[in-house]
């Protein structure tokens, strides 16, 4: 297995507060990493980080061997990593169907006068574009949902839809900021099992999550942040007996 | 879907009758000429509105420099045919891409700023506009201004005014191609979540200057219309108060769709020429009217017939099985 | 030289009316985070009430300062509580467009009432020697009140509790309401303060030249400038962008051009947020 993700030594500063310092981890191609620690642990600014809308003041991040650091966003998703955010992104007025296929554009090549002109390739492009959105709406279940504003559908739905517009663009790495936030015990199930489907069809996954139980059964290694620090990183079974990360978590681990 | 867009080409259709009909009818009174004067005003002024839509209803960005750029199109033209000796059908593409590249170099750095910076950034670059030409005689003709010998065939009222019809048709079939591709998707993207498009691989900065380069083009049209119906320019059409009036034509009639502009322009500039006699006064109404959309309809009126529209549709149909052909 | 100095000194004098609107201007903005466009409308409304004031009704120049201050803290209560107030928690930009209809329609009113430029006579029609030259009394007056100002603004901050309370709304606006503190309330104030502000600039500057509909909007495009390159919401920033650009424009004019004045500080705008979009003091990109 290679290593599609090296996060080198990152950190970042706010002010005088250090959000995120000297993190070092590596995720393996094909596998899915959790990330969880307290609130504040620095687990979302990591991913800002590896996102590219923040700058790390030290440190590198490499995707694929590839040094991506302070690259902006949009060339850190062209360069193939995709994510979704804590409070749910969506383009909310706009049709469902539209969301997904903006995340694909980026890997369509038409420009202005391939679609003032109707050439071949803006034709050709169009159907690939509805083809595409058809897959992902089977895909995450969202048929239904089809042409209504991405903000009238209901919650557990939006998170299915902010993963299928990451997943359009064929994303080798997948970062899920608490994908079940706010969502109830039975829709989680469903949106677990669209990730489990997600990692089967050959993308790596990051996953911030704070609901112990279901991590546990999903992911392949831990890496717990306290504080900015990494205070444990390796398979669930070991993370959780270990001594920093259960006073870090007052016990909470079920193992 | 196809049945709502069936719907909106049928109206469209008639208006364009109608509008193709009018002159017809308006010819034969000299208060229908005087009309037909005033509506090829106001048609040029929707292809300013609709330009400015693309940037502003489109890709959410409040641009207030399209005084200077519908006064750039049209001096732009005159000073081609009639100083330069440029022949006029040719100045007239020439005047569109000049008028395009002038704002994609404004728009380099004042992309750099968002919201209410980026509008009054915008507004600077209209002020400067409009201080140079009030200034530099040499350029802008002083108060006689500068004219342009329109070519033969457009020498009649009747010839300009399906002129400027022509060419509005022609700006909406082309925003229309583009709002309803996936760079017109691109665009609303950038206005309903610019973290989220930037974070599914689309430049900000390069689709809001794209959309903003190709909007100063159609100004640029608007005001080459502009100098073409009335064979001479002065330096009033660079004004900043023309972007002021654009935001309220395009507010008014509804951001984000394609006839929202042209229905706020034609209706307003209308409405101001029938009440010419309150003199200023008539801009007092117009201003409070701005604050009032902006406050209970700031989707315009137009916007909010299509949301009277969709939430009618989402009381009626409970599910909506998946389509052939996402629409676009 | 003393040509030289002789601008500097008109230089300052200008400053002192930019600086007194970009304060105003980054109150509202700072602490309320409103972008008040038709601040330069409520100026120009304030020297026509001194016109009417001093000159139609004959009322003392030094009465009539107190007066105008009154009557634009009034009207910019008047204008938050109806024109802004219903737009807080929409998108910035719509507050902007509020202030245009705002400035479109007080503008063409005025215009529409009397079109033509009025002027009010100095109140003190004597000159002052300066540093070895003359200078007409009102831009001492002008210089010299502007500092009282900013010392007055110095002592309400740190010393009253509204002023305390208000400088804690500049700095945390959530924490701010959760200790108590009315939001509507310090709206309202902040609004008035500005537009008082505002009055006092309009009328030590309004003897100076002549009062016109148009005046507002150069003003307030230049005040936004020095809000923008001072740095959003400082008012350090503020204050010595002000005077900056009273210097730039009267060095400007007296040495590169007269007739394009006006155009200096869009143009050094459009270059600094090229270079910096933070402006030079501020952390807040524009």
């Amino acid at each position: 297995m290679s290593v599609i993700l090296e996060v080198d030594g990152v950190t970042k500063r706010f002010g005088g507060l250090v959000a995120v310092n000297k993190v070092d981890f590596t995720v393996e191609e094909g596998s899915i990493l959790g990330l969880i620690g307290p609130n504040g642990a620095g687990k979302s600014t990591l991913f800002h980080l590896i996102g590219g809308t923040y700058k790390p003041d030290e440190g590198r991040i490499r995707l694929d061997g590839k040094d991506i650091t302070g690259w902006p966003p949009h060339r850190v998703a062209r360069e193939g990593i995709a994510r979704t955010f804590q409070t749910t992104a969506l383009f909310e007025e706009l049709p469902v169907y539209l969301n997904l296929a903006i995340g694909y554009r980026m890997k369509t090549r038409s420009h202005l006068f391939d679609v003032l002109f109707r050439t071949p390739r803006a034709r050709r492009e169009q159907k690939e574009i509805t083809q595409r959105v058809m897959e992902m709406l089977a895909f995450t279940g969202l048929g239904e949902y089809f042409d209504r504003p991405a903000g009238s559908i209901p919650q557990e739905a939006q998170k299915r839809l902010a993963i299928g517009i990451a997943l359009m663009g064929r994303p080798r790495l997948l970062l899920l900021d608490e994908p079940t936030g706010g969502v109830g015990p039975e829709e989680t199930g469903r949106i677990i099992e669209l990730i489990r489907k997600v990692r089967d069809s050959g993308v790596t996954v990051c996953i911030i999550e704070h609901k112990m139980k279901m991590v546990m059964g999903l992911v392949d290694r831990l890496v717990v942040l306290n504080f900015g620090v990494k205070i444990a990183d390796g398979p669930p079974q070991e993370v959780c007996s270990d001594p920093a990360v259960i006073e870090a978590y007052l016990g909470e681990c079920i193992a | 879907m196809k049945g709502k867009l069936n719907y909106n080409l049928v109206v469209a259709l008639v208006l364009l009758v109608v509008a193709a009909l009018l002159p017809l009818f308006l010819q034969r009174t000299s208060g229908g000429k005087y009309n037909m004067i005033v509506l090829t005003y106001a048609m040029i002024w929707a292809v300013a509105a609709s330009s400015l839509n693309l940037v502003l209803g489109y890709t959410g960005q409040a641009c207030l420099a399209h005084g200077a750029f519908v006064g750039i199109g049209a001096y732009s033209l005159a000073i081609m045919v009639d100083r330069v000796g440029i022949n006029y059908w040719l100045a007239l593409p020439l005047t569109c891409l000049l008028t395009a590249l002038i704002g994609c170099l404004i728009g380099l750095p004042s992309f750099r700023t968002r919201g209410p910076y980026f509008a009054i950034v915008t507004l600077c670059f209209n002020v400067i506009v409009y201080a140079i030409f009030e200034n530099w005689t040499w350029l802008s003709g002083g108060y006689a201004g500068q004219p342009l010998t329109v070519p033969a065939v457009l020498s009649g009222r009747l010839a300009r005014y399906y002129f400027v019809l022509a060419f509005l048709v022609l700006t909406l079939l082309v925003l229309r191609q583009i709002v309803k591709s996936i760079v017109g998707a691109s665009f609303l993207s950038i206005l309903s979540n610019e973290g989220l498009s930037e974070a599914v691989g689309i430049s900000a900065f390069r689709y809001k200057l794209l959309s903003f380069t190709v909007s100063c083009f159609l100004a640029g049209l608007a005001g080459a219309l502009f100098a073409t119906a009335s064979g001479r320019v002065d330096s009033s059409i660079t004004s900043y108060l023309h972007s002021f009036y654009l935001l309220i034509y395009v507010l008014i009639g509804g951001v984000a769709t394609l006839a929202g502009p042209v229905l706020g322009a034609v209706g307003l500039y209308f409405l101001l020429d029938r009440i010419k006699g309150l003199g200023e006064f008539r801009y007092v109404g117009f201003g409070i009217l701005l604050i009032l959309i902006i406050i209970y309809f700031p989707r315009g009126l137009v916007g909010g017939v299509n949301q009277l529209r969709e939430w009618m549709k989402e009381r009626r149909s409970t599910k909506t099985s998946p389509r052939e052909e996402v629409a676009g | 030289m003393s040509f030289f100095v002789n601008q500097v000194i008109i230089g300052i004098q200008l400053g002192s009316q930019y600086m007194m609107m970009a304060l105003g201007l980054t109150l509202i903005f700072g602490i309320l985070d409103i972008s008040h466009f038709a601040h330069g409308h409520i100026y120009m409304v304030g020297a026509y009430i001194l016109y009417t004031l001093s000159v139609l009704l004959g009322i003392n120049y030094w009465l009539a300062l107190p007066l105008c201050m009154a009557v634009l803290a009034v009207a910019g209560i008047l204008v938050e509580r109806l024109v802004y107030r219903p737009l807080r928690g929409t998108p910035a930009i719509n507050t902007f467009i509020a202030a245009i209809g705002l400035l479109l329609a007080i503008e063409t009113l005025v215009r529409g009432i009397k079109k033509d430029a009025v002027r009010v006579p100095v109140p003190v029609d004597r000159s002052v020697s300066v540093l070895g030259m003359s200078l007409e009394a009102q831009r001492v007056i002008v210089i010299v009140g502007a500092l009282l100002i900013l010392l007055f603004l110095q002592w309400f901050i740190k010393r009253t509790r509204l002023g305390i309370a208000i400088e804690a709304m500049a700095q945390d606006r959530e924490g701010a309401s959760l200790v108590g503190i009315n939001v509507n309330r310090i709206s309202a104030l902040t609004f008035a303060i500005a537009s008082a502000l505002a009055g006092v600039a309009a009328v030590l500057m309004a003897p100076l030249g002549s009062i016109t509909p148009e005046m507002g909007s150069l003003l307030i495009l230049k005040a936004f400038v020095i809000v923008v390159i001072g740095g959003l919401g400082s008012i350090k920033g503020a204050i010595a962008g002000g005077y900056l650009l009273g210097l730039i424009e009267a060095l400007g004019v007296a040495y590169i051009s007269s007739t394009y004045k006006d155009v200096f500080a869009f143009a050094l705008l459009i270059v600094i947020l090229a270079v910096r979009p933070t402006g030079l003091f501020g952390e807040r990109a524009a």
